[in-house]
């Protein structure tokens, strides 16, 4: 490769990594997120992602997001998609500054596949969460300036035929977790509504059922996550990972439980109770 | 190459090197490239199951190459590269297989003309469309050339004797089964004992398939695709068996001289440098 020069001579040149962040990182650097310097605190300004849920189900995960983004006390976008498929097995949502967490996205999913095409193998779901981790630490510096974004990581793990879920802060992780997860402005209520719906070993409809309900308890609470918008038919963004991949809910499909969960809150506005005994 | 006080002009130097590549690439198997029902099916006879000589660039671009490995390696994860920094830098749909044949062929011309030693590879890059009339196969030999191939390819060892097998059987909108079956018996010499299953490396661009299109085949579903095409298997020997005569006699030969015009670019500098012309 010596008789190669310029540009060229850089896509050809092994950067001995197979990782693309690193090598984008060498080739062009500034197609990288992160690379700039606010002059001062600029996220409150931009639009910001909000509530994320995640639950385990005997035999793969369900994550699911609202779809609101709102930077202050305005609405920016109503029908945001904040979980992204990032390869076969797995998916993360994004809460914080949206703008940051939807281009991390991105490179988050090259990254993995990345990795799949060089190396002939998948990562192991312990490696996608660690890589997770680190490209959210780099992020460290711009989360002191406001532009904080955390990821909810959820996938199917082949080996051990189950759905893992692991969550973040904004210096990395990752913290896997048990049953269920959410983050976001309204993770408190969705997370108070899955400690009650969630039971081990549901079935994929009644986990979705329960992640359903617990966006609505997060809308009712929090004014920066969404409710289901029944007039514009905007729903809630629901996906399966189970061992046949990853599968987004159809619009029809999500309906159908959001509807089911409508009708019983108009007999008990505060939905579904657990039984005290 | 070079003596001392001797002039060696550039028509030889380049007969040496275009020579002293297709030597190198002719000792390794061939490998077939085609257009089946569904999108680009590959097929490559491989001993190893680690060393892949047929690779996923991108959503819809396959990779397959014959030669020196370290060679064709360097160049794959170059393409990988590519496209997945132009996928990042703009859209998934604008990474283009014939982008990715431009950067193949710059690359293998500069290292042809200007370093002492040329890569001993040929290469195809594939690109399944929407439809069949969409599909794109690009052929790129050691010296930089670009063909622009339809239907079939054959490069490698004998690769002439493939591809005239391969002309044979080649029917447009074959089935997958169809096609994995066409593209053995092209593989195998008449008569000859077709490669055993753990031994082939198989994979399609398949336009049915969503996100990313590029699909391996091995283990039980290689062997059911083909039990299913093995009842033409037969219909195929026999009706090529009055053929066999010719490729067989190709074979011995056909590795050291210039291949015809009609099954790929001739690579010497006095041949038919580019026939990568659309039609």
């Amino acid at each position: 490769m010596t008789a190669q020069r310029g540009w060229m001579n850089d896509l050809f040149r092994d950067t001995g990594s197979t990782s693309f962040t690193e090598f984008v990182g060498s080739y062009a650097p500034g197609l990288l997120p992160g690379r700039f310097e606010a002059s001062g605190p600029v996220g409150d300004r931009l639009p910001h992602a909000t509530t994320i849920v995640a639950a385990v189900f005997a035999g793969g995960v369900v994550i699911a997001g609202d779809r609101r983004a709102t930077s202050g006390n305005y609405i920016s976008q109503k029908d945001m998609e904040k979980v992204f498929r990032t390869d076969e097995y797995s998916a993360m949502g994004i809460a914080g500054t949206a703008s940051v967490g939807m281009e991390l996205a991105r490179l988050y999913c090259v990254e993995l596949e990345h990795y799949e095409k060089r190396e002939g193998r998948t990562l192991s779901v312990e490696g996608k969460a660690n890589r997770l981790a680190t490209m959210i630490r780099g992020n460290l510096p711009m989360a002191m300036q406001g532009l904080a974004v955390v990821p909810l990581f959820a996938a199917f793990d082949e080996t051990s035929a189950r759905g893992r879920i692991y969550s973040y802060d904004v210096g990395g992780g990752p913290y896997e977790q048990t049953g269920y997860a959410s983050i976001g402005s309204g993770s408190l209520f969705a997370r108070g509504a899955l400690k009650k719906l969630y039971r081990e070993g549901m079935s994929a409809e009644d986990t979705v059922l329960a992640c359903v309900n617990a966006l609505y308890d997060a809308a009712d609470d929090d004014s920066a996550t969404g409710g289901p918008d029944v007039t514009r038919k905007i729903w809630p963004l629901i996906a399966v990972i189970d061992d046949e991949g990853y599968r987004r809910l159809s619009d029809e499909e999500v309906e159908g439980y959001v509807r089911r969960m409508l009708d019983q809150r108009l007999q008990t506005p505060d939905g579904p109770t657990a039984p005290l005994r | 190459m070079s003596m001392p006080f001797g002039y060696v002009s550039p028509e030889q130097e380049m007969r040496d090197k275009a020579d002293f590549a297709r030597k190198g690439i002719a000792r390794g198997r061939s490998v077939v490239v085609l257009q089946y029902e569904n999108g680009i099916l590959f097929v490559a006879p491989n001993a190893s199951r680690a060393l892949h000589k047929i690779s996923e660039i991108y959503d819809r671009i396959g990779f397959a190459a014959v030669g020196k490995y370290n060679e064709f390696e360097a160049l794959r994860l170059g393409g990988i590269r590519y496209a997945d920094i132009n996928g990042y830098t703009y859209d998934r749909g604008d990474v283009t297989a014939r982008g990715l044949a431009n950067l193949y062929a710059q690359s293998l011309g500069m290292v042809f003309t200007e370093s002492r030693k040329p890569y001993e590879v040929e290469l195809v890059v594939a690109e399944v469309g929407d439809t069949p009339d969409g599909d794109q196969i690009y052929r790129l030999t050691f010296d930089g050339s670009v063909a622009d191939e339809h239907g079939y390819v054959a490069m490698g060892g004998v690769a002439d004797a493939v591809a005239g097998r391969l002309k044979d059987r080649f029917r447009e909108g074959m089935p997958l089964e169809a096609a994995l079956d066409a593209a053995l018996a092209a593989l195998t010499e008449p008569g000859g004992e077709r490669t055993p299953v753990a031994q082939l490396e198989v994979a399609v661009l398949d336009r049915t398939r969503e996100h990313r299109k590029f699909q391996r085949l091995s283990g039980p579903r290689l062997e059911r695709l083909l039990a299913a095409g093995g009842g033409t298997a037969k219909a195929g020997k026999a009706g090529g068996g009055s053929t066999a005569g010719k490729p067989t006699g190709a074979k011995e030969t056909g590795a050291k001289e210039a291949g015809p015009a009609d099954t790929g670019p001739a690579t010497a500098p006095e041949g038919d440098i580019d026939t990568g012309s659309p039609e």
